[in-house]
C-alpha cells in the first residue's frame, strides 16, 4: 500500500506552504502557461534565458500541494543551469515520478527533487508534479499556446 | 441496525412521523459497499458522479447477456421478441417513474448530456433563430451550457445566464427580468451538481410558459433523490441519466412532450428511426423511435428499468427524509471543523456537500481521503462557471445516496481532521 507520508514529505509541505521564487519576473524573456483541466491547477513559468543559460526563473499560479511544491523546487534547482541541463533533469524527474525503470539514470543526480519519489505510488498525482516541468519546457521552446497536462 | 443508524431513524420519525428507513438492509443490496479500499472499508461519497448498482441490476445485465441477448425491433425469433419486450417494459417503467402520460414521450438516450444535445440540435436548430435568446442558469453543469453555446453559435442566438446569490440560489426576480420577447428557450438544472441547490423548477416553468417559452429540466441530480412528475411540473423536456439512478452507465432518458417531439426533426439518422427508406425519400418512424437511431443500449435500458423497479420498492418519502437527515448531519459535522467552508448553502438542497478547506487544495484532500477509503470528487465538477462565481479553483464534494450512513459521515469528518494534521 502506498504511504501518504511518502507523498507529503516535510520538504514538499514546506515548499507548498512557502513556495520559493513565487513572483512575476520582470526581466523574463520567456514565459509559458500550464493548465491541468482535471483539477484546475494553473501555472505561469517566467524565464530569463541568456545564451542558453537560465539566469533567473520564477512562477505564479494556483494549484495543489504537489504541483506548487514541484514548481517551487524546480525553480530552486534550475537557476544557473543550461537549457540542456534542464532537459536532462526533467527526464530524470519524469522517470522518478512515473516510476519508470531507467538504469542509465542516476536518481541521486536529482538532488533535493528526489523527495518526489513517493508520487509514483499515486498515479493520479503524476500530472500535478509534472505540470510545472511541462510548462518550463514550453517556455524553453518558446511555445505560445497554453500547455495542458491532458 | 447500528446505534447511529437508529439515531437517524428516530430523528426522521421525530421530524416527520414517516416510516423508518432501514439503511443497513438496503446496504445489503449493494455488493460494492462490502469492498475495501487501501485496506479500509469503502466509504462511497461520490454518488453525484455515479451511484452504485444494486445486485438486481448487476444480475439483470448478466442474465441479459447470458440468456437473452438479441437485437430489438428486428427479429421475429424468440430471443428478439423477448429482448424487445424487456426493453419496452423498461420504457414503461420510466414512463411511470416520471409520470409521463405516454411511452411515446420517453426517448432512450446515452445520458443526460445526449438528451440535452438532442433538444439543442433538433428543437433548437429548427425553432431558434438569429437574435433569439436561450436562458440557462449560473449553476449549470457544462452539459447544460456547451450544447446551447454550440447552438447559439450555429444560429446566431444569444445565451443569457440567470445569476445566483452567494448561497447558490437562483435569483428568480432576475430570471423574470431576463425573460423577454426574444427568449425562445429555458434550460435549467433541477438540482445543481456542484452546489446541491434544488431549483424552484415549477415556478421557473410557469414563468416561461406565460411567455410561451418551452423549458428543459436537467434532472441528472434530481431523479435519484426527488419525486419527479413531468405532468405536474408541466416541463417540456426532462433529461436524466441511468447511472446516477442506480442503473447502468450509457443509458439515460429524454422525456419530451409528444407535441414538441412530433414537430422536431430526427437528431441522428440510421436504422430503427425510419419506417421506409428509398434513395429518393425516407419516412421517419413514429415516436419515440424517430429519435432512437441505431441499436440502442439494450442491456442498459433493461437494467435501468430494473433499477427503477428496485427504487419503487423503497418508500420515496422515507428515503428522501433519510437523505435529508443525512445531509443535515454531514453539513453540521463539516461546519464544525475549523477552516471548512461549505460552498452552496441554499435553503433547499439535496445530496451534495461541496466544501473547501483553508490552505489545502481540494486535490490534496481527495488523495488523503482516498487513503482512508473515502471516495469523494475534487475539482470543478464540470461546472467551471460555478467555481468562478465562488472564487475557488475547485472544491471537494461529498455527495450522498440513501445507502450512506451516519458512521460514514463520521469517517469523512475524521479524515478531514487528518488532512488538517498532515498540512498542520
Amino acid at each position: 500500500m502506498s504511504d501518504l507520508s511518502e507523498l507529503y514529505q516535510q520538504v514538499i509541505l514546506d515548499h507548498s506552504k512557502k513556495p520559493r521564487n513565487f513572483q512575476r519576473l520582470e526581466e523574463a524573456n520567456r514565459t509559458a502557461e500550464g493548465y491541468n483541466p482535471l483539477c484546475g491547477d494553473q501555472i505561469t513559468v517566467y524565464l530569463q534565458l541568456e545564451d542558453g543559460v537560465i539566469r533567473n526563473i520564477s512562477f505564479q499560479g494556483s494549484g495543489c500541494a504537489i504541483s506548487t511544491a514541484s514548481a517551487s523546487m524546480m525553480t530552486a534547482s534550475l537557476k544557473g543551469k543550461t537549457k540542456a541541463d534542464a532537459e536532462v533533469l526533467f527526464k530524470r524527474f519524469h522517470c522518478l515520478i512515473t516510476g519508470a525503470p531507467d538504469g542509465s539514470l542516476d536518481p541521486s543526480a536529482l538532488g533535493k527533487l528526489a523527495v518526489f519519489s513517493g508520487v509514483c505510488e499515486f498515479p493520479v498525482r503524476v500530472k500535478c508534479a509534472s505540470l510545472p516541468w511541462h510548462t518550463l519546457r514550453a517556455a524553453l521552446e518558446a511555445k505560445r499556446e497554453t500547455v495542458s497536462s491532458e | 441496525m447500528t446505534a447511529a443508524g437508529n439515531a437517524i431513524t428516530e430523528k426522521i420519525h421525530g421530524q416527520g412521523g414517516v416510516i423508518g428507513f432501514d439503511v443497513e438492509k438496503v446496504r445489503e443490496d449493494f455488493p460494492i459497499l462490502r469492498e475495501k479500499v487501501h485496506g479500509k472499508p469503502l466509504v462511497y461519497l461520490d454518488n453525484a458522479a455515479t451511484s452504485q448498482k444494486p445486485q438486481v441490476v448487476i444480475d439483470t445485465l448478466n442474465r441479459y447477456y447470458k440468456v437473452e441477448n438479441s437485437n430489438i425491433h428486428r427479429g421475429i425469433h424468440f430471443l428478439s421478441e423477448q429482448a424487445t419486450r424487456a426493453y419496452e417494459d423498461a420504457r414503461g417503467r420510466v414512463r411511470h417513474f416520471l409520470n409521463a402520460s405516454d411511452t411515446r414521450e420517453i426517448v432512450f438516450v446515452r445520458g443526460t448530456t445526449e438528451g440535452i444535445n438532442l433538444v439543442a440540435q433538433s428543437y433548437g436548430r429548427t425553432f431558434i433563430k438569429g437574435g433569439d435568446e436561450v436562458l440557462i442558469s449560473a449553476m449549470e453543469h457544462h452539459s447544460n451550457i456547451v450544447p446551447w453555446q454550440i447552438l447559439c453559435e450555429q444560429v446566431g442566438a444569444r445565451l443569457r445566464v440567470i445569476p445566483i446569490n452567494d448561497d447558490g440560489e437562483l435569483l428568480i426576480d432576475e430570471y423574470g427580468k431576463l425573460l423577454n420577447e426574444r427568449t425562445k428557450f429555458v434550460s435549467v438544472a433541477h438540482v445543481s451538481n456542484a452546489l446541491g441547490t434544488i431549483n424552484p423548477v415549477k415556478q421557473i416553468i410557469e414563468m416561461a410558459h406565460r411567455r410561451g417559452v418551452p423549458v428543459l429540466i436537467d434532472g441528472a441530480q434530481a431523479a435519484p433523490h426527488l419525486k419527479v412528475d413531468v405532468q405536474e411540473l408541466d416541463c417540456d423536456f426532462y433529461a436524466f441519466s441511468g447511472h446516477k439512478l442506480y442503473g447502468p452507465t450509457g443509458v439515460g432518458v429524454l422525456y419530451g412532450k409528444a407535441s414538441l417531439l412530433d414537430a422536431m426533426p430526427p437528431y441522428q439518422g440510421g436504422g430503427d428511426m425510419i419506417s421506409s427508406v428509398t434513395f429518393e425519400k425516407t419516412l421517419y418512424n413514429v415516436l419515440p423511435y424517430k429519435f432512437e437511431a441505431g441499436t440502442p443500449n439494450i442491456a442498459g435500458g433493461i437494467g435501468l428499468g430494473v433499477a427503477i423497479e428496485y427504487l419503487g420498492r423503497i418508500d420515496l418519502e422515507a428515503r428522501a427524509a433519510y437523505e435529508r437527515a443525512l445531509l443535515n448531519c454531514a453539513t453540521e459535522a463539516l461546519s464544525a471543523i475549523t477552516g471548512v467552508r461549505i460552498i452552496g448553502t441554499a435553503k433547499e438542497k439535496a445530496s451534495v456537500l461541496s466544501f473547501v478547506l483553508d490552505g489545502v487544495h481540494p486535490h490534496d484532500i481527495g488523495t488523503i481521503l482516498d487513503h482512508e477509503g473515502i471516495a469523494i470528487r475534487t475539482g470543478h465538477h464540470c461546472a467551471m462557471p460555478v467555481m468562478q462565481r465562488f472564487g475557488v479553483p475547485a472544491t471537494a464534494r461529498a455527495s450522498l445516496a440513501f445507502y450512506n450512513t451516519r458512521e460514514e459521515i463520521d469517517a469523512l469528518a475524521g479524515a478531514i481532521h487528518k488532512v488538517k494534521k498532515v498540512f498542520g
